[in-house]
């Protein structure tokens, strides 16, 4: 059914895909959570409103989201050949990645950490606590379980959207299956493809939930 | 006169939004004595909960000057508002514990926020645990928790910061009525054993009087009245007062159209045989609607209402004899 070669290609796509994923995750949080935590605090009903601040992100973030991924890619192409010295390859796949996942990956920070009591926040404050110990304490801690879930949809979508970065010549799976599955019309190819990224979603989505279940306390 | 914990000068707070202002409390003038329970006591949307927020600057006042513990809080900087917050503490309707926290943790939280480090603060804790008898309880969640567990817990975390003072926003309004006891009664002991100065802002007569020593009532973001829980509870002098401390038999009058007339009496009123005595001299007999004894600073102060017969000239008198005897009566005819 298989070529070894074949074999080989989809186990490197596989590796592509999760190193893709794992590390555009990973970058996107760490732009994301604290463009997450800028825009819930600097909101009005946040804890240190500031309307001027909330605005610029509030409206970068909404440029951002709207440009349709691929376009994003092709955008970006002069700021990802300055920053990993190539336009293509898998390195080159995750710094549009990052950038389209960050806003993204915010605005599901920013939805968790309202979701937050706002009784809660004024207990703390009332306790004396500051803005920093409320952030940390507080809003992140208390939104724990919803901000693991949203992990679990950004990693989610990030596989999705890598997929879309085989399209300019990125890597990993999706790359194979359009190389190979929509160019060359290799159904062999194509299936175990689309199965291991299906599994690989699936993975994450029962792990994920497992994990931000087994950490709430809420329940009694 | 003691030592003044909370001065309130011509306070007001009033709220821009974009469908215009809200005068939410207006030039309040209050002084709250050290060791004192003050109540502030109004219907929903007097204000009562923007004036308590303002006393820690959880709502700063648009208006008017703010003392605590002789402190100009609206001098304050943000770093200083930290420290002085927690020497106020403030217990909530809805409890507000961290529910990703255990309760011990929960107990620990203000100490942790004070630089502690967290063995030490889970120490301290427990023994706060144990003031409110909550000992066996530390490693439970609050969603494991009772309404009345939840306060308690939430009355611990606020004496884990060793507080001058105590807010309390509602903090029985959720709670069954026995439970409702068990919390005013922890929080009196507090008080006179602690020294800790209480307000407790409420809408129910009932917490005023079973724990309160002064009162102050509050209508449409003004204060109307102020005085001693006796005096409300005796002769409320405004009509929104009278509400208030009518409302527990408002039922009964409801459904009587005929003139009511409303008697408080205590200990002393019970020397004479009065209600006896008006039938036996004006020969017409009256009607018991509603009656009830209640304890407000440890005196058991009685209240009656009574219907008035229609005869008008023989119920003039009966009015005018409870007034000579001096029981605080007055007619209380209901009107919606």
């Amino acid at each position: 059914m298989w070529t070894e070669q074949e074999l080989l290609m989809i186990l490197q796509g596989l590796w592509e895909t999760a190193v893709i994923v794992f590390v555009s995750t990973f970058f996107g949080y760490v732009l994301g959570l604290p463009l997450g935590v800028l825009l819930a605090v600097t909101d009005s009903d946040g804890i240190k409103p500031h309307p001027m601040l909330y605005k610029v992100l509030d409206v970068v973030t909404n440029i951002l989201r709207s440009v349709p991924f691929i376009i994003l890619l092709v955008v970006l192409i002069p700021l990802t050949r300055a920053i990993v010295g190539k336009s293509y390859g898998t390195a080159a796949t995750i710094v549009p990645l990052v950038i389209a996942a960050a806003p993204f990956i915010g605005r599901m920070v920013e939805s968790s950490l309202k979701e937050v009591d706002h009784g809660v926040i004024e207990a703390a404050q009332s306790l004396g606590a500051g803005t920093f110990k409320i952030i940390w304490n507080v809003l992140l801690a208390e939104a724990r379980t919803s901000l693991l879930v949203g992990v679990t949809i950004a990693f989610g979508t990030i596989l999705g959207y890598s997929a879309m970065a085989g399209a300019v010549g990125g890597g990993g799976l999706g790359a194979i299956a359009i190389r190979y599955g929509y160019n060359r019309w290799q159904p062999n190819i194509l299936w175990p493809c689309v199965i291991i990224l299906v599994l690989l979603v699936q993975m994450f989505q029962v792990l994920g939930m497992k994990i931000s279940k087994d950490l709430d306390r809420r329940r009694s | 006169m003691g030592e003044i914990m909370i001065k309130l000068e011509n306070m007001s707070k009033t709220f821009v939004s974009g469908s215009g202002e809200v005068e939410a409390v207006r030039n309040i003038d209050l002084e709250i004595e050290k060791g004192d329970i003050f109540g502030i006591i109004g219907l929903s949307g007097a204000g009562k909960s923007t004036l308590v927020r303002c006393l820690n600057l959880l709502e700063r006042p648009t208006e008017g000057k703010v003392y605590v513990d002789g402190r100009d809080m609206l001098m304050l900087t943000n770093r200083e508002l930290s420290v002085v917050r927690r020497e106020i503490g403030m217990i909530f309707q809805h409890f507000n514990l961290l529910m990703q926290r255990n309760v011990l943790d929960n107990v620990a939280f203000p100490l942790e926020i004070a630089g502690e480090k967290k063995k030490s603060a889970r120490e301290k804790a427990g023994k706060y645990l144990e003031i409110v008898g909550l000992a066996e309880k530390a490693a439970a969640y609050p969603a494991q928790l009772s309404g009345g567990q939840k306060q308690r817990v939430a009355i611990a975390r606020v004496l884990a910061s060793d507080p001058k003072i105590l807010l309390c926003d509602e903090a029985t309004s959720a709670l069954d009525p026995q439970t409702t006891k068990s919390i005013l009664s922890l929080i009196k002991n507090i008080n006179r054993d602690m020294g800790i100065t209480v307000v407790v802002i409420t809408h129910e007569m009932s917490v005023v009087q079973e724990i309160c020593n002064k009162v102050a009532v509050l209508d449409h973001g003004r204060k109307v009245e102020e005085g001693s829980v006796e005096e409300l509870f005796r002769k409320p002098k405004t009509e929104e007062a009278k509400k208030l401390v009518f409302s527990g038999s408002a039922h009964i009058r409801r459904m009587h159209s005929s003139r009511q007339i409303r008697v408080v009496f205590d200990g002393k009123s019970a020397f004479e045989p009065i209600l006896g005595n008006i039938v036996l001299e004006l020969r017409t007999p009256i009607n018991i609607l509603y009656a009830n004894t209640q304890t407000i600073n440890g005196n058991a102060e009685g209240e009656m209402i009574l219907q008035l017969p229609d005869n008008e000239e023989i119920a003039n008198k009966m009015v005018q004899y409870f007034k000579e005897k001096n029981l605080g009566a007055e007619e209380v005819n209901y009107v919606d």
